[in-house]
């Protein structure tokens, strides 16, 4: 993608975010578009490209009243939304159509018609890993972490802190799930869930949604919103068993991810104003600060702790609370999106002044999938 | 005696000799002829190189903790809290598992420590391979 040839027009989350008890998966899907699309001035008939997962395109398009020339409906986990945002660019740039709609939605705490799709037991997951007891992501994405731990001596009160921290960025949206202030003696006297893995360590369960819009930057002055233009863009996929990863101690999929947006975008590090990196457990902000690049192996624990990525600091990091604190439908990187736009808007809660840079980093399945997007303010 | 049984592999053909050497008292792995390397999940090809020329052979059974959880939330067939193991075998593939013959405690439980296979029989078809400290 040629940097800043491609724009995000409309940017919107659901009109609640938590407990939505009046609207099932589609709906979800449908009120966060909606409302990007009055959010960008547009409606069904202006929209000729549908990326979605969770739901397909097929329904999404139906559902929306939506005649689209190009979809793309790859599901790999929480970060097919930032792999759709590269698609629709790819897309968008060789003229498939005009102006994508990406939309995401998920009743993770209601489960009001939540798809939740089963592994086979004759799957190789099925074969060689669901049969040791995993019971979902609190069991199977934390498998590494005692690896790395030992690795780079880390202590279960750094792996602590990243939910401390973030919970200070939550504090200051006030649509963030849990606001309270905490401690890292908070976090480490919670429940145990998986050891070592505490539950303040784990991210919430909530509903939600949320919705993109991107066109042509030529086209961007037609729409009444402040452009975020795409600057680089970049995704990978390793493995669908967490037991079959190369390395413990990072992620390959984040590795080639992000050095493809970093490339692609042709910045370096010190560029980035504001940073996202998809947090379902607390050792996510860790594995991301390190395989994209922030931290050499080992020290992104202590990058955190001297509080780098905290309010105040030089790399502000989660800024709406992340999914530990601000909300965690299941597939969160839409929200991790939806706070990059925001802070390019200069319209985020927790907003980074004068930031002009903003990498959005996810992940998909337990290791499996990755998506990084850079966008900017600046034409 | 916990709740329920536990996931009950469906062995495919790519896969059938890993089953039936687990029944067999035997742990079986791959290797290219090719390149040589051992591979793990079974697949009738090597993921390094893409040879269909492989061999199944009989592993020792031998490996050590690489890194685990201790799930503390009840799951059908476990007792919690209980671990979810991967070990890394002495012939380089890692597989997930679980550790019998070993208290479920971060004390006992050490990364690195040596570990063999324990075949556990589940039904007339599968036996698992879950692994115990080795002895001596």
């Amino acid at each position: 993608m040629k940097p800043k040839s491609i724009a995000i027009v409309g940017a919107a989350e659901t009109t609640e975010l938590g407990r939505i008890p009046n609207l099932s998966q589609i709906g979800l899907h449908a009120d966060a578009a909606l409302n990007a699309m009055k959010d960008a001035g547009i409606g069904p008939k202006d929209i000729d490209g549908v990326a979605t997962a969770g739901e397909t395109p097929v329904t999404i398009a139906h559902y929306l009243g939506i005649t689209p020339k190009w979809v793309d409906g790859t599901a790999v986990g929480g970060c097919s939304f930032m792999i759709h945002v590269r698609h629709a660019a790819a897309a968008l740039e060789s003229g498939l159509c005009k102006t994508v709609l990406i939309t995401h939605g998920e009743s993770g705490r209601s489960g009001i018609a939540r798809s939740r799709p089963a592994v086979s037991p004759g799957s190789l997951a099925g074969q060689f890993e669901l049969p040791y007891g995993p019971m979902g992501p609190p069991t199977l994405f934390t498998i590494p972490v005692l690896r790395y731990m030992k690795t780079y001596g880390i202590t279960e009160e750094e792996l602590a802190t990243v939910s401390v921290v973030q919970r200070e960025w939550a504090a200051k949206n006030p649509r963030a799930t849990f606001k309270d202030p905490i401690t890292v003696e908070d976090v480490l006297n919670s429940r145990m869930i998986a050891y070592p893995f505490r539950l303040l360590m784990c991210c919430l369960v909530t509903d939600g949604g949320g919705a993109l819009i991107l066109t042509t930057s030529d086209r961007a002055k037609d729409f009444p919103t402040k452009p975020v233009y795409l600057l680089g863009t970049g995704e990978s996929v390793e493995t669908p068993m967490v037991s079959q990863m190369e390395d413990f101690t990072s992620s390959r999929a984040f590795r080639v991810a992000g050095a493809k947006a970093f490339d692609e975008a042709g910045i370096t590090h010190r560029d980035v104003d504001h940073l996202m990196i998809y947090d379902a457990f607390a050792h996510l902000p860790i594995y991301g600060l390190e395989d994209l690049g922030f931290c050499k192996k080992g020290e992104a624990a202590a990058f955190i702790g001297e509080r780098n990525t905290a309010p105040g600091g030089r790399l502000p990091l989660n800024t709406n609370g992340g999914g530990l604190s601000y909300m965690h439908s299941g597939m969160y990187g839409m929200y991790a999106l939806q706070e990059s736009v925001r802070q390019m808007r200069g319209v985020a809660p927790a907003q980074v002044p004068g930031a002009k840079l903003s990498v959005c980093h996810g992940v998909g399945g337990m290791f499996a999938a990755s998506g990084t997007i850079i966008m900017t303010n600046e034409a | 005696m916990p709740e329920g049984q536990r996931a009950r592999p469906q062995p495919t053909p790519e896969t059938m000799h890993f089953w039936e050497g687990t029944k067999a008292g035997e742990l079986r792995l791959q290797r290219c002829n090719s390149c040589r390397k051992v591979y793990f999940p079974p697949r009738p090809f090597c993921p390094h190189c893409a040879s269909r020329e492989v061999s199944v052979f009989r592993a020792s059974g031998k490996g050590r903790l690489y890194s685990y959880v201790i799930h503390h939330r009840p799951v059908p067939g476990f007792t919690p809290p209980y671990a979810i193991a991967v070990v890394e075998l002495d012939e380089g593939p890692r597989m997930m598992t679980n550790i019998v013959d070993c208290p479920e405690t971060p004390e006992a439980l050490q990364l690195d420590m040596p570990l063999e296979v324990a075949f556990e029989k589940m039904d007339d078809e599968i036996t698992l391979p879950l692994f115990r400290p080795a002895k001596g």
